[in-house]
């Protein structure tokens, strides 16, 4: 049995590569995915914890960050899209109508 | 034997991250996190998360990536990267930052891991999961039923074509 810590370090290592892609690329769309992958480590950082503690609980609550993740997917690709159809060119530099 | 498998896993899960991040074609990098959530949702299967193991499959995998690779499609991103990087140096920064990130995390994590765990890990089956779900956290169960009605509503106004 590979104890639980050997799981939440290669969550920590998912989790610095998510934060790095998200700084380094320019597209948003691999921001994005960039973003699953760290909600993906921190999916995998509960379900380690929580069979650690020896109750279900951690997995109930990855459950619903799968829902929100779900959810989130589809509003920020909807939100990219419709950037896209205004400015069309796709790369966060350019986006800086919101920035103070 | 388990810990060769990990390892294995391990190494195929970093690997399809690294792809992700270094590909400059945004196709491949989504074809690289389809593997990515593959190999987590096996890492979940070792854990004892069988019902996560296959929501991961369903969810993630499937829904979730069938989106991005559609976005991907619609928007050819594919010639937005090539230009020079007017902000490389900048960039670069955040290498020594991530690895920075990687040891703090680690460091704090490790520092819990005393004492000795569960002598048992639950078998998280679809029926003990969903047991779970339907007693202790059943608001929070329909709580999420109204969070995708109104993604669902918010997405169809934004993606909508104004007349």
């Amino acid at each position: 049995m590979v104890p639980e810590s050997y799981y939440v370090a290669l969550s920590a290592v998912l989790f610095s590569i998510g934060v790095v892609g998200v700084v380094v690329r320019r597209n948003p769309l691999v921001i994005f995915m960039s973003i699953e992958l760290m909600l993906n480590a921190a999916n995998l950082a509960l379900v380690a914890f929580g069979q650690r503690v020896g109750n279900l609980d951690g997995q109930a609550v990855v459950f619903f960050v799968m829902a929100v993740a779900a959810a989130e997917v589809a509003v920020g690709l909807a939100i990219i899209v419709t950037i896209f159809r205004v400015r069309r060119r796709l790369s966060v530099d350019e986006l800086s109508v919101m920035r103070w | 034997m388990a810990y060769v498998s990990f390892f294995v896993i391990a190494a195929i899960t970093v690997g399809s991250a690294l792809g992700l991040i270094l590909r400059p074609n945004a196709i491949h990098g989504a074809l690289f996190l389809v593997v990515n959530l593959g190999s987590v949702a096996a890492l979940y299967l070792m854990l004892g998360a069988e019902f996560l193991a296959a929501a991961q499959v369903i969810v993630y995998a499937g829904a979730i990536m069938v989106l991005f690779v559609f976005a991907i499609m619609v928007l050819i991103p594919g010639k937005e990267e090539t230009g020079p990087d007017p902000r490389r140096s900048a960039r670069l920064l955040a290498l020594p930052i991530g690895g920075i990130l990687l040891l703090l995390l680690v460091f704090v994590v490790a520092g819990r891991f005393t004492g000795p765990g569960a002598a048992t890990r639950p078998s998280g089956t679809a029926g003990a999961v969903g047991r779970l779900l339907f007693t202790s956290y059943l608001f929070p169960f329909e709580l999420t039923s109204v969070l995708l009605l109104a993604a669902m509503v918010g997405v169809l106004l934004l993606a909508r074509r104004r007349a």
